[in-house]
């Protein structure tokens, strides 16, 4: 692996839990190029050759295998866009880490948009875990525009993790999925914003097979004057069942714009949203008060456990 | 152990001011299972709050072990050794059992520590230790849960707050067994139980009769209790109308 410096590896612990090299299949990006990869027997990851990106062809039958694929950035203005094909076999059980952690101390923007497309093979499980995550004090914004998109065969299941607490100025998240008969769909997505940041979330879920299902539920947080949009969009096309989720806190001169929204194209789509905005408890803070925590450290834990 | 002096508390009512709580002086003694109670709307759970901090009076002191706290706020108050338990346990998102015990025992409890907690008021810890604290559990189980905050956070003074509202029968004889023991193995600790119930009066030390917003009898449960079940405070109580 090329030699990352300090701040580059701070950035892969934030967002890759990384604290050296990673065992298994890996493909680490920092600054725009690549700083170490490793296949395995398993798992095998090219570079592509029309674009910037990598494919990672995962063989039938692979079990208790994981990849990581983190991204760090230190640079500023440094402007990025790569697409990352995942082709998961049949029957695989793995662990995909992605992320993305930008360190911007210049007064230049600094972005990275990726697109990830997942290919998941029939009766296959993936759990896939997304963290993004800013640091540094430069005037450049961070700026993180993933797209993410998943096919999912039929009875294969998915698990996302998607995670944004800390630090990007500026996201526009984009998820699609399309399931087909008996596949499974879940996601829990943790967002924070403050000071100036924006952020969008956009969740568009096609239940196109027979006993399909998606759960996906969004829990956020807007502080001081940042602002979130959190659009989630379940189609339900035949036998299926979708619920989702946007429960966020409000705090301070945040605003949230919730958007959820429900379309069934089959008389046996079974399809439920939840949506709930508001400020945190007076109650809940007091009973924490009881315990001897300050308002302040009150707040800090229910925000905590809120996006645990 | 406690002392309230001259405490009054109004609160605003349709553009006037309603006393609450009208000049009330008391004495709470030390390592004593004191039981407050009287009709409904005559200022019990406001005096509860007042002590624990989260209301202030509108006139009146508080003194507790003999230090002036009429000023001092809920975390103050609770880092004193002040401990309260609401009549309707708190609700919350993601904080599970076990972060609320060590929230509450000010430090990292160990799994095994948290789960003696649970023991003690009747929860079979392992089928609670990492569920959140949210509304997937009953009154009853949140209601165990919120006593069990107070004993793990080792108060010198702790005030329940109607500790039998909105439990079932069941979880109720699982409260009074709690209290029995604490009452019974728990000597440094006060313990002020806001209720209307005759089991809770039945095995306080002293009985505390609140009605609007006055006290109009303190003593011992012996001399107390026969006469709240008795006719004495009846026409007291409950005003005739005009």
């Amino acid at each position: 692996m090329a030699k990352l410096d300090p701040v580059q590896l701070r950035l892969l612990r934030e967002v890759a839990d990384l604290h050296e090299v990673p065992e298994g299949a890996y493909n680490i990006r920092a600054n725009g190029e690549a700083a170490g990869r490793n296949s395995t027997a398993n798992i095998e990851i090219t570079s592509k050759t029309d674009v910037s990106g990598i494919d990672i062809k995962i063989k039938d039958g692979t079990k208790n295998e994981s990849v990581h694929i983190p991204v760090v950035m230190s640079e500023s203005g440094l402007k990025e866009m790569v697409y990352n094909d995942f082709y998961i076999g049949k029957d695989c059980d793995v662990v995909i880490v992605a992320g993305c952690g930008i360190d911007n101390c210049g007064s230049h923007d600094s972005e990275h948009d990726g697109i990830h497309r997942f290919f998941i093979g029939s009766n296959s499980k993936v759990k896939y875990v997304e963290k993004h995550y800013g640091s540094g004090d430069g005037t450049g914004k961070r700026i993180l525009d993933p797209q993410t998109e998943v096919y999912m065969d039929e009875g294969s299941y998915m698990e996302m993790e998607m995670v944004q607490i800390k630090g990007v100025d500026s996201t526009r998240r984009t998820t699609i999925a399309a399931l087909k008969d008996n596949a499974k769909l879940v996601v829990r997505e943790r967002l924070m914003t403050h000071g100036e940041q924006t952020a969008e979330s956009i969740y568009k879920v096609d239940l196109n097979g027979e006993g399909s299902s998606a759960d996906v539920v969004s829990r956020s947080v807007a502080r001081d004057q940042s602002f979130q949009k959190l659009d989630l969009c379940v189609n339900g096309n035949a036998a299926c069942s979708g619920h989702t989720e946007c429960d966020s806190i409000i705090m301070d001169k945040g605003r949230i714009l919730a958007v959820p929204s429900l379309e069934a194209n089959s008389v046996d789509a079974a399809l439920v949203h939840e949506a709930a905005i508001g400020k945190i408890a007076g109650e809940q803070l007091i009973k924490l008060m009881t315990l001897g925590l300050t308002e302040a450290e009150a707040e800090e834990q229910i925000i905590n456990g809120f996006l645990k | 152990m406690l002392k309230l002096q001259n405490i009054s508390f109004t609160a605003p009512d349709g553009g006037k001011a309603a006393e609450i709580i009208r000049g009330i002086d008391l004495d709470i003694p030390s390592d004593k299972f004191i039981v407050i109670t009287g009709p409904n709307g005559g200022g019990k759970s406001t005096l509860a709050k007042l002590i624990a901090g989260i209301e202030k009076p509108s006139g009146g002191k508080l003194f507790y072990e003999g230090e002036d706290i009429t000023e001092l706020g809920i975390t103050e108050r609770a880092r004193k050794g002040i401990g309260f338990a609401f009549q309707q346990p708190v609700r919350f998102k993601g904080l599970t059992v076990l972060d609320l015990l060590r929230i509450a025992a000010g430090k990292k409890l160990t799994v095994s520590e948290a789960c003696e907690y649970l023991s003690e008021v009747g929860l079979c810890a392992k089928d609670y230790i990492n569920r959140e604290v949210n509304a997937s559990l009953s009154g009853g189980e949140l209601k165990r849960i919120e006593i069990a905050t107070v004993l793990a956070r080792d108060v010198k003074l702790a005030v329940f707050d109607e500790p039998e509202a909105g439990i079932d029968l069941w979880s109720f004889n699982n409260l009074i067994r709690i209290f029995e023991k604490m009452r019974v193995t728990e000597k440094k600790r006060t313990v002020i139980v806001i209720s209307h119930q005759e089991r809770i009066l039945n095995i306080a030390d002293e009985i505390i009769v609140l009605s609007d917003g006055q006290v109009i009898d303190q003593g011992p449960r012996e001399r107390v209790l026969p006469e709240i079940m008795g006719a004495k405070f009846t026409a007291d109580i409950c005003p005739k109308m005009e």
